[in-house]
C-alpha cells in the first residue's frame, strides 16, 4: 500500500481554479521533489493537503496511510503522522517554542494511545535536537518563531519534524533563505528523518537541497497539473536549462 | 481643597448628580424608600449608627444618577422594581428546597457537571456547588470550624459581615465607608443603603494570615445577594491573601449586581486580594445576564503598606469596575493586575485607579483584555500623581488580544502628574489571533480549542502568575471555556 495517494485533484480558491488534477504517488521509503515556476500552485497542494481551509476541492481522491486524507481534520492528519513544512512559518508571540513542542508530540502521542513523555525524558531529547540543529537553547524559551530570522524559522521547522517523527513530512520551500551551513544542517536533519517507512515531499526550487537530499523522484508542477516526472537528474537538466523548454514542449 | 475632599473628587469624579426619585409612588416589596432601608436594618437588629448611614447612604443615592461614560450600553434600570430585601425562608419553604435539591450528583444534570470537570473544580466541591445536599456529601461545617479554629488563634477575625457588626461594632464603625464613602458613587451609595451581607476580614498587628482566606469558607457565602460589602483592615505588618470568586458559572435570579470592597492596609502591610468573577454573561444573543457593578477599593494607608489587586473577569454580561489603590502612605505600593475576557455580546469596562499621594509611591497596572464574538471590551485607567508625591513611579502595561474581527477593545488611560519627579512609563499593544496562527498549531497536532488556549494563555501569563497557585489553574480552565466556539 502507498503512504500516500493523490489521484486527479482539483482545488479552488473562491471562484480561482489552482490545482486542475494532480496525479502522485508516494511509498514509503521514497523522496520524492516537487519543482515548478511560481504560481504553480505548489504550496496551494502543500495547505489542502495540510487541511488548510479556504481551499475547495472540487474533483479527485487523496488517500494517506489507507485514510481518505480530504475527510480528515487537520489535527487529525497531523496525528495520524503527516507533517507540514510551512514556506512561512508564522510567528505566534507569547506561546513558548517548547510549550509548542510539548503540547504538539503530547497531542501526537495521545492520539496513538500513548501516554505524556515525562519532562524529563522530553527536555533530554529536545536538548540533543535542538544541539543537532545547531540552534541554541534560548530559541526554546522564545514565543514559536517570533522575531526568528528566515532561516532560524526554517531549522525551527525541521527540529519540529525531528521530534514528531512524521511518516511523511511535506516540507514546503525549507530550503529557502538559508544560508550554505544552514542549509547542510537542515539537509542533515532531513536525511535523518529518511527511512524505510517514512515518505519525503520536498518542494523546492534549487538542485543545491536536492544534491544533499537525493530524492528517487522529481515533478514538475506547471499551472497545477504535473506535467513531467523523471528521477534526479530532472532537476539537474532544470538547474542547467530552466523552465522555458519543459514549459514549451508540455503545452 | 482639604487632602480629603481632594481624594474624595478624585475617586468619585465622572459621577453626576442631581436627580431627585419621586419615592411616594412606589410601594413595598419591591422597591425602595427609607421603610425599606429601615426594614433591611431592624431585620439584622443592627445598632443605630449602622441605620443611620444607611439612611445616610439613601439620602445621597437619591441625589444621584447612574453614570453614563462608560463603554457598556443597557436599557435604564427600574430600581423600583427591584427586590432589596430577600426575608428569611420560613422552615417550611426551606424543607421544600431542600426537598428539592439532588440528593447525589448522579442526580445534576449532566452538562453541569462536564463543565465543572473542564474547569478543574476539586471533585468535593462540585457537589456543594451544584447544590446537592450538602452534609451528604461531606460536613462542610467541620470544615469551616477547623478552618476558624486555626484562624482564632492567631487573632485573625473573619467573619461574615453582618456577624462583624455585633461582634466588633466598634471596627465597623471606625473602618466602614472609611474607603469608598457611602456617596461616592451612584452604586456604591445604592449598596451603601441596602447592602445585605458580605465579609469582614481583621488581621492584627504583625500576624501574617496562616492561609490564603477564601469567600468558599464562609457560612452562607452562597446567599449574600446582590449586594455584598467586604471589608478587609489589615494592621501595621499584617499579611493577608483573599481569595474571592469561583470558577464555577454563577447564575442569580437577580439581573444588577453592586458590591463594595474595600481595603485598608496600615504601616508595612500587605493585603492581596484575587477576584475570579463568573458570573452568568447571557446567552450567544446577548439575552439576559449580569450587570455587575462593583466598586473596589483599596486605602494603602500606612507607610510601606502595600495592596495587589489580581483579577480574572470572565462572567457578567456587563463588567463595570475599577479596583483601585489609594496610596497614601509614603513608599507604599499599589499593584493591578487583570485579565477581561468577554464574548457574544459581553461589555466590559474596567480598569483602575491609581492615586500616588505619599512619597516614593510606586503602582504597576498589567491589564489583558481578550475580545472574541461581538463583545465589547475596554481598559479604562487613572494615574493621578499628586504634589506632594515626589518620585512617584507608575508602570502601566495594557494589551488586547482579538479574536475574530466583529468586537473591539479599546484603551482609555488617564494620566495626570502634579509633581515633575514623576515617572510614569505606558505600554500598550494590540494582537489579533490569525486563522494563519490557529492553523499553524493545528497542523502540529493540536485541536482549535487547544490552539486558542496556548495562545490566551501566553498572552495572560503575566497576570496568571500573580494568582495563588490552584486559582491559576482553574483560571486556565475558566477562559477555555468561555472562549470556547469562539475561533473558526
Ligand atoms: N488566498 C488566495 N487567494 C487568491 N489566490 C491565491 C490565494 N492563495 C494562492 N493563490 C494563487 O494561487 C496560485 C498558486 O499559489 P501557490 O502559493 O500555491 O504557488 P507556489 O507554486 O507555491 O509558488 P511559489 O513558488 O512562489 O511559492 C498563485 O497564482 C496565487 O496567487
Ligand atoms: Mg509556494
Amino acid at each position: 500500500m502507498s503512504l500516500l495517494e493523490i489521484k486527479n485533484l482539483h482545488a479552488n480558491i473562491g471562484d480561482k481554479v489552482i490545482l486542475r488534477g494532480i496525479n502522485l504517488t508516494v511509498n514509503a521509503g521514497e523522496i520524492h521533489a516537487i519543482m515548478g515556476p511560481n504560481g504553480s500552485g505548489k504550496s496551494t497542494l502543500c495547505q489542502v493537503l495540510g487541511g488548510r481551509d479556504g481551499f475547495e476541492v472540487t474533483e479527485g481522491s487523496v488517500q494517506f496511510d489507507g485514510m481518505n486524507l480530504l475527510e480528515m481534520a487537520t489535527e487529525d492528519r497531523a496525528n495520524a503522522g503527516l507533517l507540514l513544512g510551512f514556506q512561512h512559518p508564522v510567528e505566534i508571540p507569547g506561546v513558548k517554542n517548547i510549550y509548542l513542542l510539548k503540547e504538539s508530540l503530547n497531542a501526537q502521542r495521545k492520539a496513538r494511545g500513548l501516554g505524556e513523555l515525562d519532562t524529563f525524558a522530553f527536555m533530554k531529547q529536545v536538548r540533543e535536537l535542538v544541539k543537532s540543529m545547531q540552534m541554541d537553547d534560548a530559541f526554546l524559551h522564545r514565543g514559536v518563531n517570533a522575531g526568528f530570522s528566515g532561516g532560524e524559522k526554517k531549522r525551527n521547522e525541521i527540529l519540529q519534524m525531528l521530534l514528531l517523527q512524521p511518516k511523511l513530512a511535506l516540507l514546503d520551500e525549507t530550503d529557502s533563505g538559508l544560508d550554505i551551513d544552514a542549509l547542510k544542517i537542515v539537509s542533515e536533519g532531513i536525511n535523518r528523518l529518511r527511512g524505510t517507512d517514512r515518505g519525503i515531499v520536498l518542494v523546492t526550487h534549487y538542485q543545491r537541497l536536492l544534491s544533499y537530499v537525493e530524492p528517487d523522484f522529481v515533478h514538475i508542477l506547471y499551472k497545477g497539473q504535473i506535467i513531467k516526472s523523471g528521477d534526479k537528474s530532472l532537476a539537474l537538466q532544470l538547474e542547467a536549462e530552466g523552465y522555458e523548454d519543459i514549459l514549451k514542449a508540455a503545452s | 481643597m482639604s487632602e480629603q475632599h481632594e481624594i474624595e473628587a478624585l475617586v468619585s469624579r465622572d459621577y453626576q448628580y442631581g436627580f431627585v426619585t419621586d419615592i411616594e409612588q412606589e410601594i413595598i416589596p419591591p422597591g425602595l424608600n427609607e421603610d425599606v432601608v429601615r426594614l433591611i436594618s431592624a431585620k439584622k437588629n443592627e445598632p443605630e449608627f449602622l441605620l443611620q448611614w444607611r439612611l445616610d447612604a439613601y439620602r445621597h443615592w437619591l441625589t444621584m444618577t447612574p453614570p453614563t461614560w462608560a463603554h457598556v450600553h443597557y436599557p435604564p434600570i427600574d430600581y423600583q422594581a427591584l427586590s432589596y430585601y430577600a426575608a428569611p425562608k420560613s422552615a417550611s419553604e426551606q424543607a421544600e428546597i431542600d426537598a428539592n435539591r439532588p440528593k447525589s450528583l448522579d442526580e445534576v444534570d449532566p452538562k453541569l457537571l462536564e463543565m465543572y470537570e473542564k474547569l478543574g473544580i476539586p471533585l468535593h466541591e462540585r457537589a456543594a456547588l451544584a447544590g446537592v445536599a450538602v452534609d451528604a456529601v461531606f460536613d462542610s461545617v467541620s470544615v469551616t470550624t477547623t478552618f476558624r479554629e486555626k484562624l482564632a488563634e492567631v487573632g485573625v477575625i473573619f467573619c461574615s459581615f453582618s456577624e462583624a457588626v455585633h461582634s466588633h461594632p466598634e471596627l465597623i464603625k471606625q473602618y466602614l465607608g472609611s474607603v469608598v464613602p457611602p456617596g461616592d458613587n451612584y452604586y456604591a451609595a445604592l449598596n451603601s443603603a441596602v447592602f445585605s451581607d458580605g465579609s469582614f476580614v481583621f488581621i492584627p498587628k504583625g500576624v501574617r494570615c496562616p492561609m490564603e482566606l477564601s469567600t468558599y469558607f464562609r457560612i452562607n457565602a452562597l446567599n449574600t445577594g446582590q449586594f455584598e460589602r467586604t471589608l478587609i483592615v489589615a494592621e501595621e505588618g499584617a499579611h493577608v491573601s483573599y481569595l474571592e470568586g469561583c470558577t464555577a458559572p454563577q447564575r442569580d435570579e437577580n439581573q444588577l449586581h453592586a458590591a463594595v470592597v474595600e481595603l485598608v492596609a496600615l504601616d508595612d502591610a500587605t493585603i492581596k486580594y484575587s477576584t475570579v468573577q463568573n458570573w452568568y454573561p447571557g446567552d450567544e444573543f446577548g439575552k439576559g445576564g449580569i450587570y455587575n457593578f462593583v466598586t473596589k477599593r483599596g486605602d494603602a494607608r500606612g507607610n510601606r503598606s502595600k495592596i495587589t489587586w489580581t483579577q480574572v473577569e470572565a462572567g457578567s454580561a456587563i463588567t463595570w469596575k475599577y479596583p483601585s489603590c489609594i496610596l497614601r502612605g509614603d513608599d507604599s505600593v499599589g499593584e493591578f493586575y487583570s485579565v477581561a475576557v468577554s464574548n457574544n455580546y459581553q461589555q466590559v469596562d474596567s480598569g483602575t485607579k491609581m492615586i500616588h499621594l505619599g512619597k516614593r509611591t510606586r503602582s504597576t497596572i498589567v491589564s489583558k483584555s481578550i475580545s472574541a464574538g461581538r463583545s465589547q471590551n475596554a481598559y479604562r485607567g487613572l494615574v493621578h500623581i499628586a504634589k506632594g508625591a515626589d518620585d512617584a513611579r507608575n508602570y502601566t502595561q495594557c494589551d488586547a488580544l482579538l479574536i475574530g474581527d466583529r468586537n473591539g477593545a479599546h484603551t482609555f488611560p488617564y494620566i495626570e502628574s502634579k509633581n515633575s519627579s514623576a515617572q510614569i512609563e505606558h505600554e500598550a499593544t494590540t494582537t489579533k489571533v490569525s486563522d494563519d496562527q490557529i492553523f499553524y498549531l493545528k497542523s502540529r497536532g493540536i485541536t482549535e480549542e487547544n490552539a486558542t488556549n496556548m495562545i490566551v494563555n501566553g498572552f495572560c501569563k503575566e497576570v496568571f502568575n500573580e494568582l495563588p497557585m490552584e486559582f491559576a489553574v482553574e483560571a486556565q480552565a475558566l477562559l477555555a471555556v468561555s472562549l470556547e466556539g469562539s475561533v473558526g
